[in-house]
């Protein structure tokens, strides 16, 4: 549902059904209202039964990638000589993004029920739920769930007399973004820098502690009990016509709306149902300029590029950008493009771990050069070069970070560029003191 | 910035963290991770929520207790920005600047919490040592902006309007 | 072609190279050599310095040479547009707070920042309106300047004296463009072996203090040899500037010392430039000496070395294969006592992340070749044998007062010696040898590695090596260090059938001797 709005008829809540409800919080609350009921039959289930059922539902990574859920479980060994482990993304940080906040805060039950699936599914026997510093609340909350449903035999040494040992650890993070690269996340849990690492090798052959593992993010997590519940073929009926994305996602929707929130749909929902049915449209007197579709690291798409767009992996693709994480940033006629664009470069050169050279002084530089221009002491060159910067900092670099300050700056200029030329050739007047 | 973060700041008062119940907690963690090196974030949120701030001789213990060297152990809380490495005021005000927040406002936010806490400019902390604000990239609560941080409250919603009645909550 | 090599085509050259080698290595066979600061063959590959992106065909984008391993049929372009673009680029991000010093940085002329951009970078600057990032110079320990704001952050350092040295005293503090190398402020590069990391660095960020501002690379003369300072043979490279040893590095020899040197051995060259060198032959006249030529000097050892009764050689356990030999030839013959002085330290200083790499409690360079040509390591027995001895020749050493007081008493005492002192008092000639950087020779380290070093300065005075002289006395045809090296091998049998020329640069293990890491 549309927390912190009433549910929108457009809505297909299956995760946020009980957003809002205090009373879903409690191990027994959750109990009452079918929880724990998908992990008992998951136990009954091989292994292998849980993650075919997990591909036959088409469920894509939420996190951002898209990756197929099953396929990525499948790539964990079968056998198991050494441990598994699963990692629960919860370090949700992308801008625009705020959905597995509501997911934990609301139903953290729903979240440990899916990760004791999932770890049954690759044959772990510890997960770590790796959750953002801020996020204060959601982790006390997660830490008295997991003590609940520790103490109910819904987790810990022997889960519901299966014999089957599944432990919940919630690891808390510090403040840094990048940690919600998964491999970055991977070392931060083994208490040091959060560096993305080299890929080869892949986390499901030498991840945690050199040993295999999958790392999931919150609503993907919180998605599987659903598909165990009900079948992968219901799961992937839950769609408009495109196979490819299946299922209900959450969207946050941020900036410019009149009714701001998480909205849970089925995939390819068309994005105008949702800004403006949804979400109640802009405020009165304004129109839409721009919405960033899938947090704050992919392509910005102009109003005229929303209309028609599906709202599926396929669908935001075709109007070249990303799904993403589902978090939407909308903007109306009063932003800004080109300050807020400087803030995204901001965000990205702050959270920049300093490992490769393009991204520590590209996502700095690229930032001093907007500053400039929305200080009146912009060059007419200063396009060309961020367009080049862009280029060299995009596909070069161990993680996406690079890209992702390079992709708002390389589709803003295309979109957007006479609003960058209004400051530099001095008809708009600057809004930055310094540069 | 960097140029500060050479600069240790002096703490003669630290008294070590991990004994007695401290120690107890720390180590009920270990069993929980195939390493000590593991425990590294979560002892330093134990120093920081136990002095306020994490300081070199707060390094050094925790190198000592997780077997890791003090270099090693400072790299790491330099990457993290929650962990203060100077000493910040009694209530430490985080305020989501980045885009989203951003086209909601938030800079006025900013400026009002800078205005009624006295604290003047950002990372100052104010003369009664009461506060201390910083701007904070994304805090994850986008749709309710703006959201601000007070030590470890969680607020949504935040206006310049409701600064003032809010710091007063905060002795 | 074996099943354990694979056939790759780098900038169109093929090659086969074992499986699993990184592009980077495979190139080099290839004749490419692809830019790069945080690789290092001697180091785990980060890959983030992004320097060495080349294009792999069928890749979709730019793949790090550092840590992409070749595959059968991979076809490798590391010069193409795209890959070019990419190796521009990180260089103009790495240029934009690297400050422009050059004229005032040790590292010029042999930093591959500088290389590079002369090579590919862009001509102007397109960051010319903001300052550079500034941080300041930090002392970071006995011989070590971190020079931050030089500082490309390829943590090359962290990782030798983490992953190598094993004791992490170094680490990136911060992050984004704020970042630098930090160092515990209690412990600091004291590392017997931290001054690797002045060589590791690819830039003027780490410097050395003993090197500070002594000489411009490119005055450097740089010589192969094998540093003196314990058994390990660590191969170095002796520079040179107006024929004055100012500097010591690690020369690579993936048997011996990998690319590390440790910092007793890198501090041991001032005796090397000494100024109080004996420059002339001297005969004792009256109660003292006076200078003489070579002639005459050596037709008075010849008439000593002709008599017969007991002999004595106190050698320097530094001295070469080649003088050590030809010193106990020029005395067969004669009943004859040898030995050689090895100076013992209490204990060893490993580089954990090598195996078989220390700086040994032998702090002599060629105790295994003595001891492998007969001379004997109990050398106070020696020293009271020399006292009633017929004939003592002694070679380089030190000897204490009483030493000298007990040599006094044989019948004649020849010295061949680098350094004027009160033990030649009792001298009846004194010859004055060349060092260690004045001659060419060989050593034999503790594994039994035959290793040789060239010759980087020249010697003071009429100094000459001591092979030459021993070979001069008894007429032995020994002209060159390669005669003298085949005649004192074909009467060892370690070494027989080995020539000079086949020791090469990195030298060859003994006959019968296991390879490296044999001996406990």
């Amino acid at each position: 549902m549309g927390y912190p709005h009433p549910s929108h008829p457009g809505e297909q809540p299956l995760l946020s059904k009980y957003f809002g409800d205090p009373g879903a919080r409690s191990y027994e609350g959750w109990v009452k209202r079918g929880g724990y009921e998908s992990l008992r039959k998951a136990l009954g289930m091989t292994r292998d039964q849980v993650t075919e059922e997990v591909k036959a539902s088409g469920l894509r990574g939420r996190g951002g990638a898209g990756f197929p859920t099953g396929l990525k479980w499948s790539f964990m060994p079968k056998e198991v000589t050494r441990p598994h482990y699963l990692v629960c993304n919860a370090d949700e940080s992308e801008p625009g993004t705020f959905k597995d906040r509501e997911i934990m805060r609301w139903t953290p039950h729903q979240l440990l029920e899916g990760c004791a699936i999932a770890a049954h599914a690759i044959g772990a026997e510890r997960v770590y739920i790796y959750i953002r510093g801020e996020f204060t609340a959601e982790y006390r909350i997660l830490l008295e769930a997991v003590e609940e449903a520790t103490r109910a035999g819904a987790l810990g040494a022997d889960v519901f007399g299966t014999g089957r040992r599944i432990e919940v650890i919630v690891h808390r993070g510090a403040g840094a973004y990048i940690c919600g690269e998964e491999t970055a996340m991977m070392n931060s849990i083994e208490g040091k820098r959060g560096n993305p690492r080299i890929k080869p090798p892949f986390p499901a052959q030498a991840g945690l502690w050199a040993c295999p593992t999958t790392i999931n993010n919150v609503e993907t997590l919180g998605s599987v009990p659903h598909i165990i519940r009900e079948g992968g073929a219901w799961y992937k009926g839950l769609c408009r016509g495109n196979p490819k994305s299946t299922g209900t996602k959450l969207f946050s929707v941020c900036g410019h709306v009149q009714r701001p929130g998480n909205y849970e749909v089925v995939m390819g929902t068309p994005m105008k149902d949702l800004i403006f049915g949804m979400c109640g449209g802009m405020r009165p007197g304004r129109t839409l300029k721009a919405v960033i579709p899938g947090g704050s690291s992919v392509p910005i798409l102009t109003a005229a590029e929303i209309e028609d767009c599906q709202l599926d992996y396929e669908g935001v693709a075709a109007r070249g950008s990303m799904l993403g994480s589902g978090g939407m940033i909308v903007m109306d006629d009063s932003t800004d493009i080109v300050y807020q664009v400087m803030r995204l470069a901001r965000f990205y050169a702050h959270e920049s771990c300093a490992q490769c050279t393009q991204c520590r002084e590209g996502t700095a530089w690229t930032t001093r050069i907007l500053e400039r221009i929305l200080a009146g002491k912009g060059k007419p060159e200063d396009l060309e070069l961020l367009l080049d910067l862009a280029d060299n900092m995009t596909g070069k670099t161990i993680c996406v970070l690079s890209d992702s300050c390079a992709a708002p700056v390389v589709s803003a200029i295309a979109k957007f560029r006479p609003e960058f030329e209004a400051y530099l050739n001095r008809t708009r007047p600057p809004v930055l003191a310094t540069a | 910035m960097s140029g500060s973060a050479h600069q240790a700041v002096h703490d003669a008062e630290y008294q070590p963290v991990f004994v007695g119940e401290a120690r107890a907690k720390l180590e009920a963690l270990f069993p929980r991770y195939p390493t000590r090196q593991a425990c590294l974030l979560p002892a330093l949120w134990m120093v920081q929520e136990a002095r306020g701030w994490v300081s070199e001789r707060g390094i050094a213990e925790v190198a000592d207790v997780l077997g890791l060297t003090p270099a090693y152990v400072k790299g790491v809380v330099t990457f993290y920005t929650m962990y203060h490495t100077h000493p910040v005021g009694r209530h430490f005000i985080q305020v989501c600047t980045t885009s989203p927040c951003n086209i909601c406002g938030a800079e006025d936010v900013v400026k009002a919490f800078l205005q009624h806490t006295g604290c003047g400019e950002l990372g100052a902390t104010s003369p009664d040592g009461r506060f201390t604000v910083i701007e904070v990239e994304c805090l994850g609560a986008c749709g309710f902006a703006t959201p601000v941080l007070i030590d470890d409250d969680f607020i949504e919603g935040i206006t310049p309007e409701r600064v003032p009645g809010l710091l007063q909550g905060y002795k | 072609m074996s099943s354990d090599l694979v056939s790759v085509t780098i900038d169109g050259v093929v090659v086969q190279v074992p499986k699993g080698t990184p592009i980077i290595e495979a190139a080099k066979q290839a004749g490419v050599l692809v830019p790069h600061y945080c690789y290092h063959p001697s180091l785990p590959s980060p890959a983030v310095c992004r320097m060495c992106l080349v294009e792999v065909e069928k890749a979709p984008k730019l793949m790090p040479a550092c840590v992409t391993t070749v595959a059968d049929g991979q076809v490798v372009h590391t010069d193409s547009e795209q890959a070019r673009k990419a190796r521009t680029g990180v260089l103009e991000f790495l240029l934009i707070n690297h400050p422009l010093d050059c004229p005032i940085c040790d590292q010029a002329g042999e930093c591959e920042l500088q290389n590079y951009v002369f090579q590919e970078g862009r001509e102007g600057t397109r960051y010319g309106d903001y300052a550079k990032r500034y941080n300041p110079v930090e002392d970071f320990g006995p011989d070590v300047l971190y020079v931050a704001n030089r500082c490309i952050l390829c943590t090359r350092c962290v990782r030798f004296m983490d992953d190598v040295a094993g004791t992490p005293v170094l680490n990136v503090s911060e992050r984004g463009d704020r970042a630098y190398i930090g160092i515990d402020q209690d412990q600091l590069l004291d590392h017997p072996w931290a001054g690797n990391v002045v060589d590791l660095c690819p830039v003027g960020s780490l410097v050395s203090k003993d090197f500070l501002h002594k000489a411009r690379a490119w005055d450097l003369d740089k010589t192969a040899s094998i540093c003196t300072g314990c058994s390990q043979g660590c191969n170095i490279m002796i520079d040179t500037r107006d024929n004055t040893v100012v500097r010591l590095r690690p020369r690579p020899n993936m048997e011996v010392n990998r690319h590390f040197m440790c910092d007793h051995g890198r501090m041991n060259y001032r005796w090397m430039n000494r100024g109080d060198r004996i420059e002339a032959p001297l005969v004792r006249s009256g109660d003292r000496h006076v200078a003489t030529d070579w002639d005459q000097a050596l037709d008075l050892v010849r008439g000593l070395v002709g008599q017969a009764g007991p002999a004595v050689i106190l050698a320097s356990g530094g001295a070469s294969l080649e003088s050590l030999g030809m010193l106990k030839g020029m005395l067969a013959g004669r009943p004859l006592t040898a030995a050689v002085q090895v100076p013992l330290a209490d204990a060893e200083a490993p580089l954990a992340g090598v195996p078989n790499l220390a700086l040994r409690k032998e702090r002599a360079a060629n105790g295994e070749g003595a001891r492998l040509l007969g001379y004997s390591m109990e050398w106070d027995p020696a020293v009271k044998v020399a006292g009633k001895a017929a004939l003592v020749v002694l070679l380089d050493v030190a000897l204490t007062d009483a030493e000298a007081a007990v040599v006094a008493g044989a019948g004649a005492v020849v010295v061949l010696g680098t350094i004027e002192s009160q033990a030649l008092a009792a001298a009846r000639v004194v010859l004055p040898v060349t060092n260690t950087a004045e001659e060419q020779g060989t050593f034999v380290n503790r594994d039994g590695r035959v290793q040789r070093y060239e010759q980087a300065r020249s010697a003071p005075g009429m100094g000459r090596p001591a092979w030459w002289i021993a070979a001069e006395v008894q007429g032995a045809a020994a002209a060159t260090p390669a005669e003298a090296f085949a005649q004192v091998a074909a009467a060892v049998t370690g070494l027989a059938g080995m020539t000079y020329a086949d020791l090469g640069v990195t030298g060859r293990m003994l006959r019968g001797a296991s390879a490296a890491g044999s001996r406990v």
